[in-house]
């Protein structure tokens, strides 16, 4: 399931080699003992790095921690710390690949965070896993005890809002966030929460120090970020990728008619404006890149991911729960060949009423992937209101869950 | 530093009632399916009473003038 390409030049830096897990010897061993240091030498190392959030929205994660030691400082609350390993995206199997086969610096990066921020909690939420993190801890005496919890399946479930009230033992939906989580989170104190991945480099960057995280990537982007490839033909497999590698170095676009980049909140791309980008933080997303081949229909298969979305809302919010729904319908028609009436117009009205309406970015993300779909597959929306389909296979290919 | 006063809706409070779309039309109007639409504008000086006594009048509290721009 997971691979290192010979082709990267650069070793893998989180992912233990040989694909076994590495425990607590291995793992100490490979990267050497962890020091905490003081907490303004780990702010410091981390804003020099660069590190940004692996969780998709690519935040840097320096204004993160400074953001809720302040707060913690202001409201004279210790902060808490949340692991996300959620990973409620069906396509990305980077973070549950890491806590598989790392979990001791991802741990290491919870004691890391924890330190710097000042908190007096932490957790490490995920779906899948639990048991083996929990036998990961018992082999550890850290400073903080860390505790494990177990979020159900849901797309929505590592939203920060949502995973800050579950964690607080309420439902692991989306809330209104003002105050933000940073500010006002788990047990209302001021809460970090970062992605697992983020964690496992911070964990890094401590031993090592910034120059060193800043040997990859680009000088904009520096450092790597795990990537789950999806190849036609192929288990999903998860890479180590730096930044400003380009795509076509990940996936074969030979015979590929558009490239999802950055999951299903994410942007299809035609293939052949693929070939021209790099890794990049700004449409990377979580790290899911999924290869569409030629002869598949692109318009059937984002109507399969729509439907999933429009279910997988959380109800709440007004523009969210009567748009997804409109719009995944839209979309089925759209991806039918046959007549379509005024639902290219319909989508375009229904994209715009969901578009920032809604208390968290669920609304938003489908939008985009809806957009990015109306573009790249203008030529097969067309074909199909003449009641074609270019496609010679039509088996399902992007995961879905839970779809018959 | 800006007084500016911004119309912020709690979106899984807000179930569509309209008072505020009756009470601020200059700013607020409803979409097709009822919930108010806010053109992301500051509320002008004038209006900023009739914007509080919305959030006030409000059946679920989900409107909030605020000094800080929603996200």
């Amino acid at each position: 399931m997971t691979a290192t390409l010979p082709d990267l030049h650069m070793s893998p830096r989180l992912l233990a080699p040989a694909g076994t897990p590495a425990d607590l010897p291995t793992h100490e061993q490979r990267h050497g003992p962890l020091s905490h240091g003081d907490p303004e030498a780990v702010l410091r190392a981390v804003a020099e790095s660069g590190l940004t959030g692996r969780g998709g929205a690519a935040f840097p994660t320096y204004r993160k921690l400074v953001a809720v030691a302040e707060a913690g400082r202001r409201t004279g609350r210790a902060p808490v710390v949340v692991a996300n390993g959620a990973e409620g995206e069906p396509a990305s199997r980077k973070d549950r690949t890491l806590l598989h086969r790392s979990p001791h610096l991802v741990l290491d990066g919870v004691q890391v965070a924890a330190h710097a921020v000042g908190a007096r909690e932490a957790y490490v939420a995920v779906e899948d896993g639990a048991t083996w993190l929990e036998s990961a801890l018992a082999q550890r005496t850290d400073p903080l005890p860390v505790k494990v919890v177990r979020l159900s399946k849901s797309f929505l479930s590592g939203q920060a809002s949502a995973l800050a009230r579950f964690v607080s033992g309420g439902a692991a939906l989306p809330t209104h966030q003002r105050p933000p989580v940073r500010e006002r989170g788990v047990h209302r104190a001021p809460t970090l929460v970062q992605n697992v991945e983020t964690l496992a480099h911070l964990a890094l960057i401590a031993r090592h120090g910034a120059d060193w995280y800043r040997t990859a990537g680009t000088p904009a982007q520096p450092g790597s970020a795990l990537c789950t490839l999806h190849v036609p033909g192929h288990e999903p497999r998860v890479v180590e990728a730096p930044y400003g590698l380009p795509l076509a170095r990940l996936l074969p676009l030979q015979g590929t008619a558009a490239v999802l980049v950055g999951g299903y909140h994410g942007t299809w791309i035609p293939a052949r404006e693929a070939a021209q980008l790099t890794v990049d933080s700004s449409y990377l997303g979580a790290g899911v890149l999924a290869a569409l081949p030629v002869g598949r229909c692109g318009l059937a298969e984002t109507a399969r991911v729509l439907r999933y979305l429009a279910l997988q809302s959380a109800g709440q919010c007004g523009p969210c729960l009567n748009g997804l729904p409109r719009i995944a319908t839209a979309f089925r028609t759209l991806a039918t060949p046959g007549p379509q009436g005024a639902v290219r117009h319909d989508l375009a009205r229904w994209s715009g009423l969901v578009e920032g309406r809604g208390a968290c970015h669920h609304p938003d993300g489908t939008v985009r992937l809806v957009r990015s779909a109306l573009t790249t597959f203008a030529a097969e929306a067309d074909a199909h209101a003449h009641g074609l389909c270019t496609a010679t296979d039509h088996t399902p290919l992007l995961p879905v869950p839970e779809e018959s | 530093m800006s007084t500016d006063r911004h119309i912020d809706i709690d979106w899984t409070a807000c179930q569509g009632h309209g008072l505020c779309a009756e009470l601020l039309p200059e700013q607020i109007t409803l979409d097709e399916w009822g919930y108010p639409l806010a053109d992301g504008t500051p509320v002008p000086p004038g209006a900023v009473g009739r914007a509080r006594r919305a959030a006030a009048d409000c059946p679920v509290l989900a409107l909030e003038v605020t000094a800080a721009k929603a996200r």
